[in-house]
């Protein structure tokens, strides 16, 4: 990637919602390559900076699916700012593993882990305010807001992302070819 | 008596009886396919093998080759129509790659690879539909079952056992085991059957067996579909 010495710099925001936070592993995975990005790009909201609220951006990443309120006005507000929104990974992209629980009644769930489970004495479903509540079914972020484009894979390799991000700032249409497309 | 048609442009020879796909595949052309098996007669449920002659979509694994037929195969418009049939299967099942043993080996994974699909685009079913893990060599899961039947044909012309059929129809379609229990213990399916290593996906699975071959080093994962399909004839 060229020098940009004086160009603004691309500004991206990322975060986990239902994720394990492999994806933001899998972009560090990058290593050396993090240096060059780091010329063309600047962070926003995202777990490496820890900024809380995600401001206007040019490149926003979604790691997870969406299974309670809390991702669903953090993906709101990813969708307000950013201009390019992406679907990092299996779990942003189809519910991937919390998404497992989608043909279970939901009730069943948290009475099965937190009140009927062997080895817990006295049992009960967390319901501290604090916590967000929790959707009857895990959904892909592109059932709640509009995707632009999507990075499968779980996690996406850090070759695959490098590739996507390089694409799409260099300003060509981003696309994942064989061996870089993988679903697992 | 035979002849020639034009496959996206280049000429491809047939002999009579042949249909559109057995010729191309025979001229080293490529067509898309889930539900079509070179031992099997064809099934045209799928419709992965579309192309368009004179105008019209066929399913080309049915169709007879004529001569001078124009056929369009690789062209944007036919891969955007199978890539549309790829998203409806995976949103219609459970299709969870990275928990999935077949992953690396299943068609319907390595189809989307080949057709550049990044999601599943439609809004995703998440159907209930419990594995049976009843007999002691095989699991059943039926969450990623896309009907192409190659197991119901398999058991019933090959094996004559009849073990497997599709029951009810459109949206509540679904794979059963033919068994008073419905189980798959209670039947004589053998993990030697033609059945049991038929399944493009990952329904009909072997039990100890699972992982032995590391993810990334399986069949598609070497090379594309269409280069497996075309350099071993699978």
């Amino acid at each position: 990637m060229s020098d940009s010495i004086g160009m603004p710099r691309v500004r991206v925001a990322t975060t986990s919602l239902a994720g394990c936070f492999g994806c933001h592993m899998s972009l560090l995975d990058m290593d050396e390559r993090l240096l060059e990005l780091a010329k063309v790009v600047e962070f926003d909201r995202s777990p490496l900076t820890d900024i809380k609220h995600c401001g206007p951006c040019d490149i926003g990443l979604i790691e997870g699916g969406v299974c309670n309120a809390e991702n669903v006005h953090v993906l709101r507000e990813f969708r307000r700012n950013c201009k390019t929104l992406v679907a990092v990974g299996a779990c942003a992209i189809n519910g991937g593993l919390p998404a497992q629980r989608n043909h279970l009644d939901l009730g069943d769930c948290l009475q099965q882990v937190y009140v009927k489970r062997d080895g817990i004495e006295e049992g009960g479903v967390p319901d501290d305010p604090e916590l967000p509540l929790l959707l009857d079914r895990v959904h892909p972020i592109h059932e709640v807001v509009r995707v632009d484009y999507f990075i499968p894979g779980c996690p996406p390799s850090g070759d695959a992302i490098w590739k996507f991000l390089t694409d799409l700032i260099g300003g060509r249409t981003p696309r994942l070819a064989h061996p870089l497309l993988r679903f697992d | 008596m035979g002849g020639k048609f034009l496959f996206d442009g280049q000429p491809v020879p047939f002999e009579d009886g042949q249909t559109i796909l057995q010729a191309a595949r025979a001229a080293g052309h490529y067509i898309p396919h889930l539900c079509w098996h070179p031992d099997f007669p064809p099934h045209g449920s799928c419709k992965l093998c579309i192309v368009k002659v004179g105008g019209r979509h066929v399913s080309s694994c049915a169709l007879p080759a004529r001569d001078g037929m124009e056929v369009e195969s690789d062209t944007p418009e036919i891969n955007g129509e199978r890539r549309a049939l790829l998203q409806m299967l995976f949103v219609e099942g459970n299709h969870f790659c990275p928990s999935c043993e077949k992953s690396g080996n299943c068609q319907l994974q390595a189809l989307a690879y080949e057709l550049d699909m990044s999601s599943a685009r439609f809004a995703h079913f998440y159907p209930d539909r419990p594995v049976d893990a009843s007999h002691p060599d095989v699991l059943l899961d039926f969450n990623r079952c896309i009907f192409c039947e190659l197991c119901v044909r398999a058991s019933r012309d090959v094996d004559h056992k009849g073990v497997f059929a599709l029951t009810d129809r459109g949206i509540r379609k679904h794979l059963v085991v033919n068994a008073e229990s419905g189980r798959l213990a209670d039947t004589d399916f053998a993990v030697g059957d033609r059945a049991a290593d038929i399944c493009p996906v990952g329904v009909i699975l072997r039990k100890r067996v699972g992982f032995a071959v590391p993810i990334g080093e399986r069949k598609y994962d070497e090379a594309s579909i269409s280069t497996v399909a075309m350099e071993k004839g699978e």
